[in-house]
């Protein structure tokens, strides 16, 4: 892994800057209600590209497969809210519980082996649940998705609305609050831990790193994100499907964060508004090929080398 | 059941064409090429529109796949694959994810979502029965191409001043560079080759495997998966990988439907916990 440059502000005081990102996320919410069912894609999107951030940015596991989380999430807030209980944050409760298990599971799996195993593990695991989720589909719809799912209000008095105001409030807030969560954690001493396993996982177990528990631990804390972000997507959507598992998931993600930056966790929601900005221009334009220009874009990304597109952005953002 | 074999093993031999050049990008350059499929596609929709559009005979569509998706390789290797030898895999991953991307949208401009079909000669469609077993004259055909170039390239990595570079430069670039050996070159050629075999297995394949522009896509995991448990050092690694992983996806598809390629994904990860360095790899080796 290339080393990342370090957070800017170690320390767990909230900078000027950072209050203006959070403070304009709201203020979205007033000036352009209209466009709140986008701003609320781009929340969950963002808390996803942040649990990618932990494993992938502060931990240097390549993950091709981490879309199974977020599925995951989907899936079990979507039959808990149509076969038990409606409540949202009970349902996303149960669906971060199941997809902390999941990624406990199969965190064994990855803590073996170079970028090429890792990789292809994670893209089987993902494959595997797709497969499960297309099979099974008295349970999850199939390809036609899991219809027929009713979140009910929120706190049992703010409905979800077709507008979806509710809806981006709720997913602003519980990503701000796993964000400022995540934030406490990549500035413990646990999270400088896992940076010393990414730069060098021999050097780090040598001066006494719990290299494996600390990998089991990040990959687990980013399987309970990503499934928070697909309860969300389920939730605030009445809807999950297959796509929530596909290969195009853990893709886009992937791209989200190199475009904003790894390594960093405001790079997750940078990176998440420019792919999202790009997405929707990219597909106004050429509904049918958009995914032509995207790749273009990562390999152009990738021939001028990633690290100076996003100390750039971040120059940008923090404007020091 | 002997039929189920036969078919696994040509459906084996396939896939160890398609696959076979990327062993050399990972072994030689330690290059994760995820774009590996999109040679192999270029090579399928090269021989369609040959013999469905202009009339070529389908043998002879064959060996100017093989020439496209050879040339595809040639000219984007030294323009772009070679900038990103020595990033990090993510970086590489995310480029060949990229020209992934970029294969299919303009495979879907060019010819559509549909699938594509090969239309073959009246000899490869004949069936025939030899012993009680059920042999497709087209699967005869693959197998015995695929044969033959996999002896070919058994011979050419061994006994040749070529192969013999190649095998120097995969096991340390560093020493045979400094031994005089042009490992640029080298690496130019035999990627080349590969994907040139890609292509070839892709206008091949395009009848049992499917041509549609996910092609790329819905078989990454097989290439990667050949490769991973066959190793990077010789070629007999991933020709057993390719036969095993042909049968068994064969026969269970065949015994049990239901659960179609996930008894593949499930032995694929229990293969990589018990050796993460392929099955038939040296110990030792990178």
């Amino acid at each position: 892994m290339a080393a990342s440059a370090q957070p800017p502000t170690p320390g767990a005081r909230m900078r000027a800057w950072e209050i203006a990102v959070w403070l304009g996320a709201l203020a979205m919410w007033f000036i352009a209600p209209r466009y709140a069912p986008l701003f609320n894609e781009i929340a969950i999107l963002a808390l996803f590209a942040v649990s990618l951030d932990l494993i992938l940015g502060y931990s240097g596991i390549v993950s091709l497969g981490h879309a199974a989380f977020f599925g995951t999430g989907a899936y079990v807030a979507a039959l808990f809210a149509k076969h038990f209980l409606p409540d949202p944050l009970v349902g996303l409760a149960v669906a971060v519980f199941v997809s902390t298990l999941l990624g406990l599971l199969t965190s064994a799996l990855v803590l073996r082996g170079s970028d090429l195993t890792r990789l292809m593990v994670t893209l089987g695991v993902a494959l595997i649940l797709y497969e499960l989720a297309n099979r099974f589909d008295n349970i999850t719809g199939g390809a036609d998705g899991l219809q027929g799912v009713v979140t009910g209000p929120l706190f049992g008095s703010f409905a979800f609305d077709l507008g979806g105001r509710v809806a981006y409030l709720y997913s602003l807030t519980v990503l701000f609050v796993l964000f400022l969560l995540a934030r406490r954690i990549v500035d413990a001493p646990f999270g400088y831990g896992l940076r010393a396993i990414r730069d060098n996982p021999r050097r780090a177990a040598a001066i006494g790193i719990p290299v494996n528990a600390r990998l089991t631990a990040v990959y687990t804390l980013a399987a309970a994100y990503a499934g928070a972000a697909g309860a969300l997507l389920a939730q605030t959507t009445n809807f999950a499907s297959l796509d929530a598992l596909d290969f195009h998931r853990s893709a886009d993600v992937l791209l989200a964060l190199v475009l904003g930056g790894s390594g960093w966790l405001y790079g997750g929601i940078v990176g998440t508004v420019a792919f999202k900005l790009m997405h929707d221009l990219f597909s106004a334009w050429t509904p049918q090929y958009w995914q032509f220009w995207i790749g273009l874009v990562l390999v152009v990304l990738m021939l001028i080398g990633r690290d100076r597109v996003a100390k750039l952005l971040r120059r940008v953002v923090i404007r020091r | 059941m002997l039929t189920i074999l036969f078919d696994g093993i040509a459906y084996g031999m396939l896939l160890f064409m398609l696959a076979c050049g990327l062993a050399v990008t990972l072994g030689l350059m330690n290059f994760v090429n995820l774009a590996h499929g999109a040679f192999a596609m270029a090579g399928g929709y090269l021989t369609a529109v040959l013999t469905n559009r202009l009339g070529v005979p389908f043998l002879a569509s064959l060996p100017l796949a093989f020439l496209f998706a050879a040339a595809l390789g040639a000219i984007l290797e030294p323009t772009l694959y070679r900038r990103l030898y020595r990033r990090p895999h993510l970086d590489q991953v995310l480029f060949s994810i990229g020209l992934v991307f970029m294969a299919i949208a303009a495979v879907d401009y060019f010819f559509g979502a549909q699938q594509q079909f090969v239309r073959l000669p009246a000899f490869l469609k004949s069936r025939f029965e030899v012993g009680g077993i059920g042999i497709g004259a087209y699967r005869l055909f693959i197998i015995a191409v695929c044969g033959v170039l996999t002896i070919a390239l058994q011979l050419t990595l061994l006994h040749t001043r070529f192969g013999s570079r190649l095998r120097a430069a995969v096991d340390d670039p560093r020493v045979a560079a400094g031994l005089g050996i042009d490992v640029n070159r080298i690496f130019l050629s035999t990627f080349a080759v590969g994907s040139g075999l890609a292509g070839l297995g892709g206008a091949l394949g395009a009848e049992i495997l499917g041509l549609d522009p996910t092609f790329p896509l819905k078989f990454m995991l097989y290439f990667l998966l050949v490769v991973a448990v066959g190793g990077t050092t010789t070629i007999t690694g991933p020709l057993l990988a390719s036969l095993l992983l042909g049968v068994a996806d064969v026969a269970g598809k065949y015994y049990v439907p239901k659960l179609g390629a996930f008894i593949i994904y499930c032995v694929m990860i229990a293969v990589l916990m018990v050796r993460p360095q392929g099955l038939f790899a040296r110990i030792g080796a990178r």
